[in-house]
């Protein structure tokens, strides 16, 4: 259990700093801003309570917020998220059974599982996150327009992130 | 009473997440005008100083860069010094000074939002107050909303509610610029009247009019003029004279007359 949440605060504080000092930093051809710490939401262990998990999320987006100065933006798309995440899960893998401690990866959820999962999870939280913050249907294309290449941006990004920082236990 | 609070119990996870929903929303909505990002902003020293430490390292890959655009400011400025004018042109007269310029160094900087804003290493104690002006060796960079010890918030050009006042150099023609929100590149003079045609090309700079700038400084070049037949006013797509994805050091200006004009404004105000 310590150890679950020792990791935990480990990759909170990776996640947090690749996206400040790197990702917030470098503007990938012009536009693309990745929003990789979506993942710390995403690999919560999935039995936590979801309660617990909701305030974990607004404290990350806090976080991305307080040093982003974009108030309430990114705390608004994880909650979202955070709220969304327990029937996510029970829709897609309502047959699967969790142990206590374990984390939605590809191992357990499977190569596809895991990726209909965290791309859900991710595309939901980026067109929350223009949404709110372009906040007019006038502009709906070009929220849609980010949503898509900023979400496939972050996807690619998670991907590069587990399979440099998962250890294989074979 | 009982049974709402039963509801909410019952319903909790719910009642949690529309809690939270709902401060961050609260949070968001001030940055939704200009006066609300005035009155509310997260500026605070300590997201400032871990910021500007990790701004400290990649500084040195710009060096070079920087160096360049200093030097050619600098041969600039010495051109308008006393001694570079021949001392039988009399017309030179030395007033006050009405404007104060803070050099600053950008230590965190985005174009890919809706609401850009920049943040600086000065602040309130080096003299820097809200609704001063930003620019840079290439033209006018944005407003400072919020003000901490050591560091200030900027609301950049590439704001949805950036507004300036400007004028063609030309024609001497008001008009207001704007950002689409498209491309962190192009900004749009919205307000051309009909009878102005403009070309690829012409300059479009300050006003004057608003106090926070003073008059003539670049704001960006014409890229693109359609003229509409059914409209009394045309859009022009400007190209920024900053490139606002290569911003390092700034300038954050200071009207010594403000407060005086202020006053003089509240006074018609309350008349």
């Amino acid at each position: 259990m310590n150890n679950i949440i020792i990791k935990n605060i480990v990759r909170f504080l990776l996640l947090i700093s690749i996206q400040l000092f790197l990702l917030n930093k470098m503007n990938l051809f012009g536009f693309l801003n990745p929003f990789i710490y979506v993942l710390f939401i995403i690999l919560m262990p999935l039995k936590i309570n979801k309660l617990l998990l909701l305030f974990i999320a607004f404290f990350t987006g806090f976080t991305i917020d307080y040093f982003g100065n974009t108030p309430g933006l990114h705390s608004s798309a994880t909650v979202l998220i955070a709220f969304l995440r327990p029937g996510l899960l029970r829709a897609f893998f309502g047959n699967i059974e969790f142990t206590l401690d374990e984390e939605p990866n590809i191992a357990k959820l499977g190569f596809f599982g895991f990726f209909k999962y965290a791309l859900v999870m991710v595309f939901v939280h980026n067109f929350s996150l223009y949404f709110l913050e372009i906040l007019s249907l006038s502009k709906i294309v070009m929220i849609l327009k980010n949503t898509l290449y900023n979400g496939l941006a972050t996807m690619v990004l998670i991907y590069i992130y587990i399979f440099l920082f998962t250890r294989n236990k074979t | 009473m009982r049974n709402l609070i039963n509801f909410l119990w019952n319903n909790r996870f719910f009642s949690v997440f529309l809690i939270l929903e709902l401060i961050s929303l609260a949070l968001l909505s001030t940055s939704y005008s200009y006066h609300r990002s005035l009155s509310f902003n997260l500026s605070n020293d300590f997201a400032g100083g871990i910021l500007n430490t990790t701004t400290n390292i990649s500084d040195y890959l710009h060096l070079k860069e920087t160096n360049k655009t200093l030097l050619e400011e600098n041969a600039f400025l010495r051109n308008q010094l006393p001694s570079s004018f021949l001392s039988t042109d009399t017309n030179i007269i030395f007033i006050d000074t009405l404007f104060q310029f803070i050099p600053a160094k950008v230590i965190s900087n985005t174009t890919n939002m809706q609401s850009n804003r920049i943040i600086v290493n000065k602040g309130s104690l080096h003299g820097v107050e809200k609704e001063m002006g930003v620019i840079s060796d290439n033209g006018i960079v944005g407003i400072v909303i919020g003000v901490s010890d050591h560091y200030s918030t900027i609301m950049s050009a590439l704001h949805q509610n950036a507004n300036f006042s400007a004028k063609i150099k030309e024609s001497g023609q008001l008009v207001n610029v704007k950002w689409s929100g498209e491309n962190y590149l192009f900004g749009e003079v919205n307000d051309i009247p009909s009878h102005i045609q403009l070309i690829k090309g012409d300059t479009i700079i300050s006003s004057g009019n608003s106090i926070i700038f003073p008059e003539g400084i670049i704001i960006g070049i014409v890229d693109n003029h359609e003229q509409s037949s059914n409209k009394d006013l045309s859009i022009a797509r400007i190209k920024f004279g900053v490139d606002f994805n290569n911003l390092t050091y700034v300038y954050l200006v200071k009207n010594k007359m403000k407060t005086e004009i202020d006053s003089l404004i509240m006074l018609n105000n309350n008349e």
